[in-house]
């Protein structure tokens, strides 16, 4: 069932061999990990060759402040000609949650990139406007951290 | 016609009543909510309007948009804290007499969201009439909820002036934190605001109630 | 852009010319024709809009940081009140989910059922949305009939979980009870009136000129752009792309139905109308055979550490008790790993990525919002359309804030 999607990463690795870290298999999903300096370089890769047009996700995640690297954002692509799914991941560390914006390869990123900043603190290189989406503009901190109580700091009262 | 005839026929020209049976009758009668939907509760409050639950034969006859028309706000939905500045603007904007109904448990206390992002419960941001349980509450349960609050009606009295006087309402608001657009003169009025805002906030105490247990 | 007086008879003076200024419009958070609380900012020329930006996150309920706070079963009831308007569907994106990383297998009774009942949600979710964006646009009568069907739905739904609008039917390893007697008679029913009122609905407004005429050739979006800003659904498909994931990557046995897509080539409000229009009849079709293949058997996993046991059984045998007791109240551990599983919920490609550490509580859930994505694409769909226009394409979108904000 993931054999086309090993063709796909055997064609990126003819393409761009140093970027990918590790290719793993699971639950029927094929993720690519990959290096976070090269990540436009791989997206546009299999965008321009293998016919990923569309991004249908992209989320961060926090693995907790004891591990390291702390940070991964996930990168769910889709081919609406292959109908194949392949995930791609970068891992950050904490004191360098910085990646390159990919909104030049597919614009849906934007809004996405931008809840990822917002939630979890990663910093998207080149985005058009990265500020923060769902929490209040004046809010402290990155709520998705999992440093950050759940209840919050301080109960909201006007009275 | 047929009441006219019956009833008034054996009146005399001049009826002596009390004035608060009369306003508090005529307030109630013709309670219009104003459309404060946020979230789940506001499509259980379009059911109660539609046709199966008619709201409107209890004189909820329109919806209005303007707060400045609206005697009753429904907060039906979760109301999270980007929102809590400007459900306290909708409801200074509101003409007295006014009267607020919490509609669905989110809105009484929070709900199942007890986190960061919610304000738990309604009444910490304006004054609450009546409160409705439920998740969502089922339109029975609102249309009993305006009930209740008809009969709370005519226990009022016109004596008690409810002005909201203008300062509280312009102080309760932090600055900062009502929407603006960029670019424009009140965006550089609100800069100025948040500059003059003194109070500090304490940012590295978790709150108090974590020490209950969340599951 | 300037508003030329230039063929006023001679004897007119123009002593005021027009601004030449933009002007911005806050289409506040308290709106009603906004479907929730969504902020735009317009900024305008006249009644032209030059450019609209969508402020969200007035509706941000901190969902995925409490799915890190609860057990997988609990989670369930949290994922109703994202879509609520598709309760159901959230609820069967979150278990499938689930249920990959489990790798359960789910019995045949089981899987009819929850395309029954998906079914019937989206056609719920699109009376909603009928209704709705009819009574932005100034026709009021739809919104009266399409939630007296919706009424029908609702009580069906109710029949068979407790609750109208956040069921939580659906449990990892199949559902939460078994259909209750007389079931099949309440959707056959519906089944039967249904036509009807899809008669009434085009009568009134698909064959409306006035309709016709606000809906097409606005907001138009290209096949090319709507792809690269990653819209699902019936946006997508109204741009002439045939995508829908029940074909594509069916689940749920959805491979063993027999409808059709709906696709239309414009890419504007009156293609995505059309498509969601046609969708009604297709959904109205898969419901009727789902209703036929509904066959006496077990509505639940064969998994007894994850699958809460029957009534009966738990009282009867010490086993089921044991595995009642601690799946409630310890939960049960997931294998490590991550799984990403999208669905077609009736507003276009709703994705869940959940990953496990191998604990009762997952480590991260995300959930890929369709609205979320389509709403992105609004300033793009809006440029150089007047400011009812705007109206009309959110309506078109079909969002909900609760999935935007999550």
């Amino acid at each position: 069932m993931t054999e086309k999607l090993h063709g796909f990463v055997e064609k990126l690795k003819e393409n761009i061999a140093d970027a990918i870290v590790d290719v793993v298999d699971a639950f029927g999903e094929v993720t690519v990990i990959v290096a976070p300096n090269s990540i436009v370089g791989v997206c546009e890769s299999l965008r321009d060759h293998s016919q990923f047009d569309m991004l249908a996700d992209l989320c961060g995640a926090d693995r907790g402040p004891e591990d390291d690297p702390r940070f991964e954002v996930n990168y769910h692509l889709f081919s609406t000609i292959h109908y194949q799914r392949l995930r791609l991941k970068v891992l950050l560390s904490e004191d360098d949650a910085r990646v390159r914006t990919v909104t030049n390869v597919w614009k849906t990123a934007d809004w996405h990139e931008r809840e990822t900043f917002d939630l979890l603190g990663i910093k998207f290189d080149g985005h058009p406007d990265l500020r923060r989406i769902l929490l209040p503009s004046d809010f402290d901190g990155h709520a998705l951290r999992k440093d950050y109580p759940l209840r919050g700091y301080e109960p909201y009262s006007m009275n | 016609m047929g009441l006219e005839n019956t009833l008034f026929e054996s009146l005399p020209d001049v009826v002596t009543v009390k004035l608060d049976a009369v306003v508090n009758w005529a307030r109630k009668s013709s309670l219009w909510p104003a459309t404060f939907g946020l979230a789940c509760c506001a499509i259980e409050m379009m059911n109660t309007v539609s046709a199966r639950n008619d709201l409107s034969r209890f004189g909820a006859e329109t919806f209005r948009a303007s707060p400045r028309q609206a005697d009753v706000m429904i907060v039906s939905g979760r109301v999270s804290r980007k929102m809590a500045p400007v459900l306290r603007r909708i409801y200074d904007q509101m003409p007295e007499p006014k009267w607020v109904i919490s509609m669905g448990a989110c809105a009484t206390s929070g709900g199942v969201f007890d986190n960061y992002a919610i304000v738990q419960g309604v009444d910490k941001v304006v004054p609450v009439d009546i409160y409705v349980p439920g998740c969502p509450p089922r339109p029975e349960m609102l249309v009993h909820a305006i009930t209740m609050l008809q009969e709370k009606i005519m226990k009022e009295s016109v004596k008690d002036r409810r002005d909201t006087f203008e300062p509280e309402s312009r102080e309760s608001l932090v600055p900062g934190t009502l929407p603006v657009t960029e670019g424009t003169a009140l965006e550089r009025e609100m800069e100025v605001e948040v500059a003059q805002d003194q109070t500090s906030r304490p940012y590295s105490v978790p709150s108090r109630h974590e020490r209950r247990r969340s599951s | 852009m300037s508003t030329a007086l230039t063929d006023l008879p001679a004897n007119i003076d123009v002593t005021d010319d027009a601004l030449e200024s933009q002007m911005t419009l806050s289409m506040g958070p308290q709106h009603p024709s906004t479907h929730g609380v969504l902020r735009l900012d317009l900024r305008l020329d006249g009644e032209l809009v030059i450019k609209a930006i969508p402020d969200i996150g007035y509706l941000h309920t901190g969902m995925e940081k409490l799915f890190e706070y609860k057990k997988y079963q609990q989670g369930i009831v949290i994922t109703d009140r994202m879509d609520y308007l598709n309760p159901l569907g959230n609820n069967l994106a979150y278990v499938m989910a689930a249920e990959k990383l489990l790798g359960l297998e789910i019995p045949e009774r089981a899987q009819t059922i929850r395309v029954l009942m998906c079914e019937l949600q989206r056609i719920a979710s699109h009376m909603v949305w009928f209704g709705t964006s009819c009574l932005d646009m100034g026709a009021m009568t739809p919104f009266w009939f399409t939630f007296k069907e919706r009424e029908k739905i609702l009580n069906i739904i109710e029949s068979a979980s407790g609750g109208r609008m956040t069921p939580s039917y659906f449990r990892i390893g199949g559902l939460m009870m078994d259909l209750p007697a007389g079931f099949e008679n309440r959707v056959k029913q519906f089944l039967d009136n249904f036509p009807d009122a899809l008669n009434t609905f085009d009568t009134l407004i698909t064959g409306n000129t006035i309709w016709q005429n606000r809906t097409k050739g606005v907001g138009i979006i290209s096949r090319e752009d709507a792809i690269s800003w990653g819209l699902t659904g019936p946006c997508l498909r109204g741009c002439g792309v045939e995508l829908d994931l029940r074909k594509v990557n069916p689940y749920t046995s959805y491979e063993t139905y027999d409808f059709d897509i709906p696709v239309e080539p414009d890419g504007d409000v009156w293609s995505r109308f059309k498509v969601r229009m046609r969708e009604l009849t297709e959904s109205y079709k898969i419901v009727q055979q789902a209703l036929e293949r509904l066959k006496p058997g077990p509505i639940k996993a064969d998994a007894p550490k994850v699958v809460l046991p029957d009534r009966d059984d738990m009282r009867k045998h010490m086993d089921s008790l044991i595995h009642h007791f601690l799946i409630v109240a310890e939960g049960f551990n997931v294998p490590e790993g991550e799984v990403y599983l999208p669905i077609e919920a009736s507003k276009g490609e709703l994705g869940v990525y959940m990953k496990s550490n191998g604990g009762p509580k997952p480590e991260r859930v995300h959930f890929r919002g369709p609205s979320f994505v389509n709403l992105a694409a609004l300033p793009v769909m809006s440029e150089g359309e007047m400011v009812a226009d705007v109206v009309a394409i959110i309506g078109s979108l079909d969002i909900v804030l609760g999935e935007i904000d999550r």
